[in-house]
């Protein structure tokens, strides 16, 4: 079989189907994402201790994340912009820049959670560190499954190939910095 | 892009996304100012107002500009908004459905014996230790008070 598989192109609902897919994958993620910050939400209205336990999570490395991953998004826009253009070099030069900030906040989490076990503050210390390594990490290994995709397009589209799925990255990469939006406030702020 | 049904990319320069991103940079700023500003505020002042709105208020802000603009989903196809829609009732439906579980002590034929209890200690716990509790290292230190209760409930 030669050429492209026809669903690559295909635009039966006046969406591409890659992007469609993508949408696809983001509606499910919801459900996954809102089940545990929902779950989260409702244990913290019912528990007024778990302000206690959260007093020991560390704001300004939240915040610090939050602005790299606000600024990973911007890049992450920007290669889009650049693919519309037609520019796969710039794109792809903006995706690496992307995945660098992605490792940046991987590497402040590690060390987060380096010095929060450290102290004790393991995921079977109580609930609330439960559900506080139970949703930073998946949302860590999406941040790391993110960065795995972007670095196989940027090489792609660094050959010209494939401009389409720079949109498709970045929409997948900007959901996972709203989730981390409101990460942040619930698992940082809410003493 | 040839292969490429919508470019919306297209209908905006770097500008555009660099000025965006210099909104949410201060409404970052505004949401990690607030909570520090409360911490001054004495209780009853407002304090726990002005941390929903400048944390919890302005993440949905953020959220919302990231969807519309980054994401592009103020002028994507309405079967997207449709799909969100979907799963985000749904989220809304589960979150109905189970919350009594969690947020409710007792309700019809049944009691969560445990969890009473549980909120009788912790109400002790925070008598005796101030409102805002011990801030002390170990987690484990207040060990009646690090587990949820297992297997609490008791149908009747």
């Amino acid at each position: 079989m030669q050429g492209k598989p026809i669903a690559t192109l295909r635009e039966a609902t006046g969406v591409p189907t890659g992007k469609l897919a993508v949408w696809w994958l983001l509606a499910s993620e919801i459900v996954i994402f809102g089940g545990v910050l929902a779950s989260y939400l409702m244990f913290r209205l019912r528990h007024p201790e778990f302000g206690d336990f959260a007093a020991h999570t560390n704001p300004w490395i939240g915040a610090t994340n939050t602005l790299v991953l606000l600024t990973s998004s911007l890049c992450a826009v920007l290669a889009h912009q650049a693919a519309e253009s037609g520019n796969g070099k710039k794109a792809a030069k903006l995706l690496w820049f992307t995945v660098a900030f992605g490792g940046v906040f991987l590497c402040i989490k590690s060390y987060e959670w380096y010095v929060e076990i450290s102290h004790g503050y393991t995921i079977t210390a109580n609930a609330f560190w439960s559900f506080y390594y139970t949703a930073a990490g998946i949302h860590a290994s999406h941040v790391i499954a993110g960065m795995a995709v972007m670095a196989w397009v940027a090489m792609t589209v660094a050959r010209g190939n494939e401009l389409q799925r720079v949109e498709l990255v970045g929409i997948y990469w900007h959901f996972v910095d709203v989730v981390w939006i409101f990460l942040f406030p619930l698992l940082y702020i809410a003493k | 892009m040839a292969d490429h049904g919508h470019d919306h990319g297209g209908h905006h320069g770097p500008d555009h996304y660099i000025k965006i991103y210099f909104v949410l940079l201060g409404l970052f700023a505004i949401s990690v100012a607030g909570p520090v500003v409360a911490e001054f505020m004495p209780e009853g002042s407002g304090r726990l107002w002005l941390v929903l709105i400048t944390a919890f208020g302005v993440a949905f802000v953020k959220a919302y500009l990231v969807c519309a603009k980054f994401m592009h989903l103020d002028v994507e196809k309405p079967i997207v908004h449709w799909f969100l829609a979907t799963c985000l009732v749904f989220m809304v439906l589960f979150f109905a459905g189970t919350a009594s579980d969690v947020m409710k002590d007792d309700g019809q034929n049944w009691v969560k014996t445990a969890e009473i209890e549980w909120h009788q200690t912790s109400e002790a716990y925070r008598a005796k230790h101030g409102e805002g509790g011990h801030h002390g290292d170990a987690a484990h230190g207040d060990e009646s008070h690090g587990e949820e209760p297992a297997g609490g409930d008791e149908h009747h």
